[in-house]
């Protein structure tokens, strides 16, 4: 079977898996590293999101032949890393909101919030409700109110 | 005043231990005095059955013959440990528990650990998470113990000190006394166990003088669940549990005729195993990924399922068949009369039904979110031919549950494959299994009745016709073991179910609500808030109806005909709040509505925006149709032990009621269920969510905490049906309001799963 070799949360790692088998399941099942979840295996439900080379993606949706050495995954486990802090803004903001109910969801959750203020700090303007909307992350806790008040007020204050 | 203190006085005990146990029974409260009492005159259905016992009673008396302990733990290093007998699965009890312990015993509430208890067989009915039952039952039990374990460290730093124990104070894990340092309760805990077990009798805090409950606090685990450290079954590191997954038939429960190429399937890469289950070919392998090939790959041949042909129509058809008659219209009256038709709707959570098991000759050991953990351990015994006490089932955080819980379905499978392959096993439902599969709302008819004359309601008649409610997961048995002793009269338990949950909150003169079910050819089960949602959907829509016949503003007959003040101030807030009766444009409005249940009260207005150009607004692969734009929400569910957990139900139940209104269910099409996907089953998402919600925590109305994990979904999902109707000047009558239009393009059934897609890359952003 081939080696592939990536970055995870700022260590290399290699597997030997097929190449068609889908990173979330590289991560998960091979890895042991479970903060992303499975809620559909489609890039439908977006449980799994992480970020490829800064950006989101759903691991359930990449092959792992598809991951060279200079890609660099990064997950829930090693988001706060990225600001060198014990939690990045965003998992504060989820604190301060008590957002969470089962928390399955929570991880993808979290990490598309991340890429989206990012994206619309990037254009310099504010949240908007649109940009809300287009999350299409499932929680079937329902707790989208208080996701949308974690994120605006993330965004304010990052 | 002498009352009041002696309502506060239980009768706790310490047990033997090296450390401080304290412990509590469960299952006494002052609701069980309330069933003893002479049962009212048996007419069936009364109005008034759930003011005399409601289902939550049902659940409390259950437990107490047969009550058993829970115990509160105090650690060396002053740390609080309790297992909750109940299933966490985000309605927030763990936390709710937390604060009970930590007011009562006086420590703060980050030194409580509060876990889930393994399955306990002697708890018999009272390890059934369900019913919004949680609080309700262990409020005064849970205090208790702490309560023990509070007076007994008195005691112990009593003789310590040398003072009296009344000149002794123990607040935030200190124990302190005038002119001393303060000892952290950790020291005396071995101090204040005992070598016996003995009773200790105690006086619970005033509520006055609370300091936690009441209080908003957010979750013990907000942490863990932000950080991806909760653990969830899949997530549990168990030696050799290797991912297994189930090649399932392509119509509801088909049967597997035979397997045409399971070698070459065993063969595949990663793949170790391949074995006929009950429910279809189980497949066991190093990763997920390589199982949803392998399932993919294998070519069965199937045998027919419990509803072969059927579509929606059908069963629609069957339920006509099986509705009761309503009594001759009453002579020289007018009535509003319709019947409401609800279709199949998914109670899959995000988490899908999965479980580890590692069955040995002689043993099995299981991990799974399980709320009837004792009623899984004994089926999954009988099935795996070994005795009762060599199966553990150790129940694990759950990722929601919605009712899909209280059923063990992935449990079971794995604890058969584990002993089929002879190996441990992780187990996982597709979520195309999980929502073609698995557990459903049954379909369901509400026809609805109300006579009256002039401004007088005479008679209000609710024929509610559903499709079977498996209630095989323990609550059958509690009614079966406690109906004999309620005053409903011989009748079997589903009805016992529906008339003990549903309230008559409205003085409609003489009411008759009755349920009829047929064919149990579905996998049903109680979806959050179980019959409520159809029921008080079809007769707060009638409600409506009638306020217009009689040229009546709805919220204005409501607040006239609620039954109690209490009803009545719920209403009236959420009509002040949410400025009740605003002038809206042209395509939008406002609906109001009402529901009761488990000694709670509740009250929602939405604003509903139903204009063209938002109902068609564009959003790739979902629905958008009709916006809910704002939610004002009162609720009363007696004493809120956490307002803010409190809140979280309520906006998760919001999310439920809206998307059973207008968006969620499932096709039945020729034997099986067309949706496979979350963007097959629509689901509220971010788009459809209301962007303004305010929840009211009216203030507390009684002593003692009624139930809220489902409560708000039979108001919020008329609610919106109410300004549905009111926006388009429509009566929907088939709920949700989109089931007509199919709104996605099915996947196949064969083979039963999608493959992954390989261009996420292309897709980062
Ligand atoms: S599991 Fe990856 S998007 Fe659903
Ligand atoms: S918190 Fe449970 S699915 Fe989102």
């Amino acid at each position: 079977m081939p080696d592939h070799t990536f970055r995870v949360n700022g260590e290399q790692v290699t597997v030997d898996v097929a190449d068609d088998v889908r990173l979330l399941w590289v991560l998960r099942d091979i890895l042991g590293i479970t903060g992303p979840k499975y809620g559909c295996g489609i890039n439908v439900c977006k449980a799994c999101t992480s970020h490829l080379n800064g950006e989101a993606f759903n691991p359930c949706a990449v092959p792992v032949g598809d991951l060279g050495p200079d890609d660099e995954i990064t997950t829930i486990e090693g988001l706060p890393a990225t600001v060198g802090r014990d939690l990045h803004p965003m998992q504060r903001a989820w604190l301060d909101h008590d957002v969470a109910q089962c928390g399955y969801c929570q991880p993808g959750q979290i990490m598309a919030a991340v890429a989206l203020v990012r994206r619309v700090q990037s254009e310099g303007r504010a949240v908007t409700d649109a940009d809300l909307d287009s999350l299409r992350n499932i929680c079937r806790c329902g707790t989208y109110p208080r996701i949308r008040a974690a994120i605006s007020a993330a965004a304010t204050d990052g | 005043m002498g009352d009041a203190i002696a309502r506060r006085r239980f009768l706790g005990y310490v047990l033997a231990a090296p450390t401080l146990v304290a412990a509590a029974e469960l299952g006494r409260t002052r609701a069980a005095a309330a069933v003893q009492r002479p049962p009212a005159p048996a007419q069936l259905p009364s109005p008034e059955i759930t003011e005399i016992v409601d289902l939550n009673d049902m659940m409390t008396v259950a437990a107490a013959p047969t009550a058993n302990l829970i115990s509160v733990e105090v650690h060396a290093d002053g740390s609080v440990s309790f297992a909750l007998p109940r299933a966490e699965v985000g309605q927030g009890v763990t936390t709710s528990t937390a604060m009970l312990i930590a007011e009562e015993l006086g420590v703060p509430i980050e030194r409580v650990r509060v876990t889930l208890a393994d399955a306990r067989p002697e708890l018999v009915f009272n390890q059934l998470t369900g019913g919004s039952n949680t609080t309700f039952s262990t409020y005064t039990p849970v205090r208790v113990a702490a309560a023990v374990a509070r007076t007994r460290l008195l005691d112990a730093a009593a003789a310590d000190f040398s003072v009296p124990a009344a000149r002794i104070t123990l607040d935030g894990g200190t124990v302190s006394t005038p002119g001393r340092n303060g000892v952290d309760i950790g020291k005396l805990a071995a101090k204040a166990s005992s070598a016996r077990v003995e009773n200790v009798a105690v006086e619970l805090r005033e509520r006055e003088s609370f300091t936690v409950i009441g209080t908003p606090r957010s979750r013990i685990d907000a942490l863990e669940a932000v950080t991806g450290q909760k653990k969830f079954a899949l997530d549990l590191h168990i030696p050799n549990a290797l991912p297994t997954m189930v090649c399932r038939p392509p119509t509801v429960n088909g049967e597997v005729g035979s397997v045409a190429n399971a070698a070459e399937v065993r063969a595949m890469p990663g793949i170790t195993d391949v074995a006929q289950i009950s429910t279809g070919v189980a497949v066991r392998g190093e990763t997920f990924g390589q199982c949803i090939d392998a399932v993919s790959a294998l070519r069965v041949s199937w045998r027919p399922g419990t509803a072969e042909g059927k579509s929606d129509d059908d069963v629609r058809e069957e339920l006509r068949a099986a509705e009761l008659p309503l009594v001759p219209k009453p002579p020289l009256t007018d009535t509003v009369d319709e019947t409401f038709t609800f279709y199949f709707r998914s109670n899959s959570a995000l988490e899908p039904n999965c479980a580890i098991a590692d069955v040995r000759a002689d043993r099995a050991e299981i991990w799974s979110s399980l709320k009837s953990p004792i009623v899984a351990k004994q089926t999954i015994a009988a099935r795996l031919g070994l005795p009762q006490r060599a199966v553990t089932v150790h129940v694990t955080e759950g990722g929601g549950s919605f009712g899909r819980k209280l059923f063990f379905d992935g449990a079971l499978e794995a604890a058969e494959a584990s002993q089929r392959f002879g190996k441990p096993v992780r187990l996982m439902w597709h979520r195309a299994d999980d929502s073609r599969q698995g557990r459903t709302h049954p379909m369901a008819t509400s026809r609805v009745r109300i006579s009256y004359k002039g401004d007088t309601v005479l008679r209000y008649d609710q024929r509610h016709t559903s499709v079977s409610t498996d209630l095989g997961h323990g609550l059958g048995e509690i009614i079966t073991a406690t109906a004999a002793r309620l005053p409903v009269g011989d009748i079997g338990f589903a009805e016992t179910f529906f008339q003990l949950s549903q309230t008559m909150s409205y003085d409609f003169g003489f009411n008759s609500r009755l349920l009829s079910e047929t064919d149990k050819g579905f996998n049903t089960g109680s979806m959050r808030n179980v019959y409520s949602p159809d029921v008080t959907c079809a007769r707060e829509l009638m409600v409506d109806e009638l306020a217009t016949r009689m040229d009546r503003d709805p919220y204005e007959l409501r607040r006239a005909f609620l039954r109690d003040d209490r009803s009545r101030k719920a209403l009236e807030k959420v009509a002040e709040a949410g400025d009740w009766g605003r002038p809206m444009p042209h395509g939008l409005a406002q609906g109001i509505a009402f529901h009761a249940e488990y000694k709670a009260v509740s009250a929602c207005l939405v604003e509903l925006d139903c204009r063209r150009e938002t109902v068609e607004r564009p959003i790739r692969n979902a629905v958008a149709g009709p916006r809910v734009t704002k939610v004002v929400f009162a609720v009363d569910v007696g004493l809120a032990v956490n307002p803010r957990g409190l809140e979280a139900q309520m906006m998760s139940c919001i999310n439920d009621g809206i998307a059973l209104a207008l968006t969620s269910s499932l096709h039945l099409r020729d034997g099986h269920f067309l949706e496979a996907s979350w963007d097959n089953y629509f689901y509220t998402r971010q788009w459809n969510t209301p962007p303004e919600v305010r929840i009211i925590v009216l203030p507390d109305s009684s002593d003692e905490p009624g139930g809220a994990g489902e409560l708000g979904v039979a108001a919020s999902v008329s609610a919106v049906a109410c300004a549905y109707r009111r926006a388009t000047g429509t009566l929907p009558t088939s709920f949700p309001i989109n089931h007509a239009t199919l709104s996605f393009e099915p996947k196949p059934t064969v083979p039963p799963v999608p493959q992954s897609p390989t261009d996420g890359r292309d897709h980062a952003w």
